[in-house]
């Protein structure tokens, strides 16, 4: 791909991110195109959650270039902000608040107006077959479901990328298959899928996948390639692979 | 600004749904209002006194000396012919002027009545009550002392009048009192509770990476707090007026004004106090222990400033509320304008200016 490519909608050069003497993000380099899934994967404590705040315009670098949807993320958070959507891993839903008052509250935070959010909240209750339980608390709601509302609101505004941070913890295979759907399905009308997992078989999902260990990211590619490379059965045994070549250097520290 | 409109809602909505938030703002200020109205305990030390001696004579001089002697009192003035009372009162340092008549010791000698009066700073009228006692108690062990020596049995009537308060309602003191510590407590504790809530669920990281300013967020935060603080602030004034007969007898527009600042102190206080903690019970022990406390102990909310150790005294004027119950004191019972509170007004608002900076600091910190 060429550097500048017009399909690069997130470009990572040389990022790094410290923490006093702790270096969270050791010199990423990574591009992300328009309509991938691009999967971030990583033990605890890897450096995924530290890098997708960056990209988000949560935290700032402390070097290196990050444009995502064409704008410097260091310089110009704000309009980076205005084409993301974003999960975190807590789901970000007020559990005091009903199904509508959390769609309205942050699809008026997006700026969008109210004929647009009563037309596509209908849509959205009725694809999540949520329309029974429009006027409940979120708080009542089982997990499997405040987690769809959650990534449905991320992408209400239709932003040019969407990142999840850890979508699927806690939740059971079946929810976790349902919840790769909404991906599928978000990436399908052409958003970017920016997702971070340390649930490997998650990994076979992703178009591309990036594999960081202590901060640095040690593999990049389809999982194809990946397996290929390191003549694995699957992701899972990729993973494993390069989490052992990385055992002597933590243990230095 | 639509944004904006929405959030605010929002946090209505948080306030109007959850049962004990609308029990500390609405129950609470009435509650608190009762009870410490009905506090009442004090004692003495260094109450500035003024002398008006009209006949200057070796009565008044003794009875002088006897006073301020007993450790009670401090001279702050004496003056040789009337004084404007009022005008002494309002400059604040001084709780009581003690008025000699003309010939005190003269119609003591010829045993007719002579004339001392007890004049008082009643505002505080616990104290006020217990100054024109310990006072009244002098002069007589002073008459007493004078009868043994043989000298004619004396009429002596000392006259006291309570100046601010007539009725001696300690009730006077509470109001400011409870105001500022539900101005605090609304103000500063909800605030830095929801704040810290939204941090605590995550949802803080999904506010800061929408379109959304961080000065947004922090505005819709506490926009619904000011209001409700302005609510409550009327509603302790108008408890006052109709329950318990506390005037106001100062303009109602300084006194309203003088509370949003004090209000706006608060809730800076808590955007601080929500910059440092992670989780709402972190804010709310903050809260209880930086600011509850300190207010109801060190603010002379209960206990008189002057009679505290030095280094308490000390403590007392880094406390926001100190400063305002002082400010309400001035405004609702003396009636004194802005003239005489312009000083506690800038020493509020240099603290909240430097709140907010050490918000933003902090919160810069945060993001990098």
């Amino acid at each position: 791909m060429m550097p500048g490519d017009k399909r690069d909608i997130i470009v990572v050069e040389d990022l790094v991110k410290r923490f006093g003497s702790f270096v969270a993000n050791d010199h990423l380099n990574f591009r992300v195109s328009r309509g991938e899934i691009f999967g971030f994967l990583g033990a605890n404590g890897a450096g995924k959650t530290t890098a997708i705040r960056i990209l988000c315009g949560l935290s700032k670098p402390t070097s290196g270039k990050v444009l995502v949807a064409g704008q410097d993320v260091g310089t110009r958070p704000e309009k980076v902000k205005r084409s993301i959507g974003y999960m975190s891993q807590r789901f970000s839903l007020y559990e005091d608040l009903t199904v509508t008052e959390n769609i309205r509250f942050y699809a008026g935070i997006y700026g969008l107006g109210p004929a647009l959010i009563r037309e596509r909240t209908a849509a959205l209750l009725h694809r999540l077959e949520l329309e029974h339980a429009a006027d409940k608390l979120i708080s009542s709601l089982p997990l499997g479901w405040k987690q769809k509302l959650a990534f449905s609101l991320a992408i209400f505004h239709e932003p040019a990328i969407v990142f999840l941070d850890e979508p699927t913890g806690g939740v059971d295979p079946v929810t976790r298959r349902q919840f790769w759907d909404l991906i599928y399905d978000a990436a399908s009308k052409g958003i970017t899928v920016f997702v971070t997992t340390h649930y490997m078989d998650e990994a076979e999902y992703c178009d591309r996948v990036c594999i960081m260990v202590d901060g640095r990211i040690e593999a990049l590619g389809s999982p194809e390639e990946l397996k290929a490379r390191m003549g694995a059965a699957d992701m899972d045994e990729v993973f494993v692979k390069l989490a052992r070549k990385a055992i002597p250097r933590t243990e230095q520290v | 600004m639509k944004r904006f409109i929405g959030f605010v809602l929002k946090e209505f909505r948080h306030i109007l749904r959850d049962r004990r938030t609308m029990l500390i703002l609405f129950g609470l200020p009435v509650a608190q209002l009762i009870i410490f109205g009905y506090v009442v305990t004090n004692e003495l030390r260094d109450i500035s006194v003024a002398v008006v001696d009209l006949s200057r004579d070796e009565a008044t001089a003794a009875i002088t000396d006897k006073v301020f002697s007993s450790g009670y009192f401090i001279l702050d003035a004496w003056y040789p012919a009337t004084v404007d009372v009022e005008a002494l009162f309002r400059q604040g340092d001084i709780k009581q002027v003690i008025v000699f008549g003309e010939d005190f010791a003269g119609r003591l000698q010829r045993g007719e009545t002579a004339d001392v009066q007890l004049l008082a700073d009643a505002s505080d009228a616990n104290t006020a009550n217990l100054v024109v006692n310990y006072t009244s108690g002098i002069i007589y062990s002073y008459l007493e002392s004078r009868g043994a020596q043989g000298s004619m049995p004396t009429a002596l009537v000392p006259l006291s009048h309570m100046e601010f308060n007539p009725s001696l309602m300690g009730v006077f003191m509470f109001v400011p009192g409870t105001m500022a510590l539900i101005l605090m407590l609304v103000s500063a504790m909800m605030t830095s509770i929801s704040i810290a809530r939204e941090k605590e669920l995550g949802t803080m990281e999904t506010l800061l990476a929408s379109p959304l300013k961080p000065l947004q967020i922090i505005l819709g935060k506490v926009a619904p707090y000011v209001a409700l603080s302005i609510i409550n602030a009327i509603t302790i004034i108008l408890l006052g007026y109709f329950v318990f007969g506390v005037p106001v007898k100062g303009s109602v527009v300084l006194l309203l004004a003088e509370c949003t600042l004090f209000i706006m102190l608060a809730l800076s206080l808590g955007i601080f106090i929500s910059t440092i903690s992670t989780s709402q019970q972190m804010a709310m022990f903050i809260s209880m222990f930086a600011l509850m406390l300190p207010t109801l102990l060190l603010s002379g909310f209960i206990f008189p400033i002057e009679n505290m150790p030095a280094i308490l005294q000390w403590l007392s004027y880094v406390m926001p509320p100190r400063w305002f119950i002082v400010v309400i004191k001035n405004i609702m019972i003396k009636g004194t304008g802005f003239a005489y509170v312009w000083k506690e007004t800038l020493v509020m608002a240099g603290m909240m200016t430097l709140f907010i900076v050490l918000s933003l600091k902090n919160f810069k910190i945060r993001l990098a």
